[in-house]
């Protein structure tokens, strides 16, 4: 079969499973949308803005599993979508974003609409490929996806030349079965020794902890994980990318770690005897300062990165492997040892927790006459029977998101938690809808994210994909005015809007449907009737506490067992604020 | 300490930006780099030369291999190894400095390779500090320009960077 260059990608991606893919056609791309548009297999979603195809595409993958699929053109749309894959690189996601850049013979020429897309992106990609003879094009798509699925996920540009995709030039295709690169083979069972080593430790431990992440999420290792900490009766703790890969409702849960985790968890992780991080990468907002990072710990890590292992903390036994396959083997091992956990110390280590956890570090004032955030999170819960894909923006509603809705299942949980980035909610939702029609899919945002790719409640209506908004509106860059109000005191630079637009008329200007909320009691039926409006996508928008912080807290500079309770501080919503 | 990074990475456009966007992306330093494609035309080897602790340097081999690009790499501080320079020196050369210089450059085995009624250049090859203590040994003001390639280096015995 002789197919030009065009063609040749589009039935690559077609071969390749590719479901939907989300992009913005320009000049560079016309040869590809003109092939687009002769074929019926693939479902092209148009997006109002290329950072929202990359966000739609990196929900898509996030709630399936599967990698998502970008096509924008050169220039300016390659750059637009640089955030999205940043977004993607540093949570781990697998991408496929093919750029349309100028012809071979302008390259290097300033010509319009030409930037060096490759270069752009190298620190922020797991690989890129400029693509220079249309004959290497379909072997190109094939490692394209074989490296942004394989080892540890990444999103990989494909960087397509106009003149590749001339419709006259024409070659034999065919898509390659199985595509191998010699620089590149992922290990990926663990190591006998070190496994071994691994369990020895563990049932050893008198105040032991499991602390996993988003990696067993990516590995689909939930099942694994929940049977392991079952068999140990272990306390876990979760982090932010790890939220459902452990059912969060389970009693052995204790909670998210980290800076807004909670108190048990992170008193647990700094007074454990023997820490087991899976398939977590000891980020800077999980360990809070590293010399107080878990002082009387050893600590076992498993990763498929081996540079992930020892990059911030030394670990005393590193595992590089699968996390799914690692912790088979330790389940089988741990089921076959004479040795078994510690149970008079374990018991007095879940009293320890217990007294920990009977701190309430979660509470917060349910008689206020304002409404409170975390209320609303607890009903979007309650109202979703837990079962919804919940996208997030990035701030202090993300934070009560993740701290009140609690995942049992993973991949329903989807937030930008590596690089932070506002805008990447709606878009996410729009993606994680396409690929999941039947669920309930919740956004939740604030006034200042939502307006980072507030255009793509266009696309939303285009492709039916009614998501609903919940817009925790308080006025301010939440998360910026908390910590202006703790560390400069209270000094509220530039972190508030006075020019919010009427989000409900917005909603409207847009088709859907704009609710807005301002007391307590109205909350749950606009809940309520946001999610049995089927199909429509609603923009909740709820007018909250202008005051109220993320708590707990752990502060720049300090450890675990130092947070910031507001039980120590006492309700902060009758102050005043400029 | 000092590391010498010897790296197989595939001879393509783009390769060495990969390596040297790391370095500077993750605030390592490199001291020196050299490169060159292999007797196999598909792979390039590059001879790195870095500074850093333990941690670091453990890091740098971590995310070097991480690299899709590169097929194969060692640190070769860590076993015996050969390693080498090439240096040319451009050195003012009139009246009794010519013979000074030609005998400072047979000490060192170097080799004169381009002579000018006032200038000399000698071209040599050694360990880094050899050619150190070469310049050193000419009077500063009388040097015009001096060429260094940095390192590059092998590893002895049987054993070897190769597929």
């Amino acid at each position: 079969m002789e197919l030009s260059g065009a063609q040749i990608l589009v039935q690559s991606l077609i071969d390749e499973g590719v479901e939907y893919i989300f992009g913005y056609p320009g000049g560079a791309v016309l040869h590809l949308y003109d092939a687009l548009y002769q074929q019926e297999d693939i479902k092209h979603v148009l997006v109002r803005h290329e950072q929202g195809a990359t966000h739609a595409a990196d929900g898509y993958a996030r709630s399936t599993g599967k990698p998502g699929v970008v096509l924008v053109t050169s220039g300016p749309g390659a750059t637009n979508a640089v955030t999205g894959i940043a977004t993607a690189y540093m949570d781990s996601i697998p991408l496929v974003v093919i750029s349309g850049q100028v012809s071979l013979p302008v390259i290097g020429s300033d010509a319009f609409q030409e930037v060096d897309m490759i270069g752009i992106t190298r620190p922020c990609v797991k690989h890129n490929f400029l693509v220079k003879d249309v004959t290497k094009l379909a072997e190109t798509i094939k490692k394209a996806f074989y490296v942004a699925t394989t080892g540890r996920p990444g999103p990989v540009v494909i960087d397509v030349p106009k003149d590749i995709t001339a419709p006259h030039i024409k070659v034999p295709y065919e898509y390659p079965k199985k595509v191998s690169i010699r620089s590149y083979n992922p290990v990926v069972s663990g190591h006998k020794g070190q496994i071994k080593k691994a369990v020895e430790l563990l049932l050893s431990a008198q105040k032991p902890i499991i602390y996993s992440g988003g990696g067993v999420v990516l590995g689909e290792a939930s099942k694994e994980l929940t049977e392991f900490t079952r068999e140990l009766g272990y306390p876990i703790t979760n982090t932010l990318m790890g939220l459902g890969a452990y059912p969060a409702t389970d009693k052995q849960n204790i909670g998210m770690l980290g800076m807004h985790g909670t108190y048990e968890a992170n008193m647990a992780m700094h007074e454990s005897d023997v820490i087991i991080a899976i398939g977590a990468r000891f980020d800077d907002r999980v360990t809070g300062k590293l010399d107080l990072f878990c002082p009387y710990a050893k600590i076992i890590h498993i990763d498929i990165d081996p540079a992930s292992i020892s990059k911030t903390v030394r670990v005393d036994i590193p595992i590089v492997g699968e996390v799914k396959l690692v912790l088979e083997s330790m389940l089988e091992l741990i089921k076959d040892s004479s040795t078994k956990p510690n149970k008079k110390a374990l018991e007095l280590w879940w009293q320890q927790i217990a007294q920990w956890q009977a701190l309430d570090c979660l509470q917060f004032d349910r008689e206020s006459p304002l409404i409170k955030p975390q209320y609303v999170i607890e009903q979007l819960y309650d109202v979703t029977k837990g079962n919804a894909f919940v996208t997030s923006d990035v701030g202090q509603h993300q934070m009560w998101a993740a701290q009140y809705y609690p995942f049992d299942k993973p991949r329903r949980w989807i937030n930008s938690g590596g690089l932070g980035t506002m805008g990447f909610g709606l878009p996410a939702a729009i993606g994680v809808k396409l690929a999941h029609p039947d669920a309930d899919v919740a956004c939740v945002t604030g006034e200042a994210s939502i307006q980072m790719c507030i255009q793509e409640l266009s696309t939303a209506l285009q492709y039916k994909t009614p998501v609903k908004i919940i817009n925790l509106n308080n006025r301010y860059m939440g998360m910026v005015r908390q910590w202006q109000e703790f560390s400069y005191e209270s000094r509220y630079s530039h972190s508030y809007m006075d020019t919010i637009p009427d989000f409900v008329k917005l909603a409207e200007a847009y088709g859907h449907v704009g609710v807005r909320i301002d007391k307590p009691e109205e909350v749950r039926p606009a809940l309520e009737s946001a999610f049995n409006m089927k199909d429509r996508t609603v923009f909740l928008d709820i007018m909250t506490d202008r005051t109220e912080n993320v708590y707990p807290m752990i502060e720049a500079g300090k450890g675990h067992h130092d947070m910031k309770l507001r039980v120590a501080l006492g309700s902060t919503t009758d102050r005043e604020l400029a | 300490m000092r590391h010498i990074i010897s790296i197989l990475i595939e001879n393509e456009s783009g390769a060495l930006s990969r390596v040297a966007g790391l370095f500077s992306a993750r605030g390592y330093n490199i001291e020196s780099l050299t490169v060159a494609a292999t007797e196999d035309p598909s792979l390039s080897r590059m001879t790195l030369v870095t500074r850093g602790s333990e941690e670091i340097i453990e890091q740098i081999t971590k995310q070097l291999n991480k690299l899709i690009d590169v097929v194969r790499l060692i640190d070769l501080a860590e076993s015996f190894h050969i390693e080498r320079e090439l240096m040319m020196v451009k050195i003012k050369a009139t009246g009794d400095v010519r013979d000074e210089i030609r005998s400072m450059a047979d000490i060192f085995r170097g080799k004169i390779i381009d002579v000018t009624p006032t200038t000399y250049i000698v071209e040599m090859t050694g360990p880094s500090e050899k050619l150190d203590a070469f310049v050193a040994a000419i009077d500063s003001e009388s040097i015009i320009e001096v060429v260094r390639s940095g390192p590059t280096g092998i590893s002895r015995g049987e054993k070897g960077l190769h597929l």
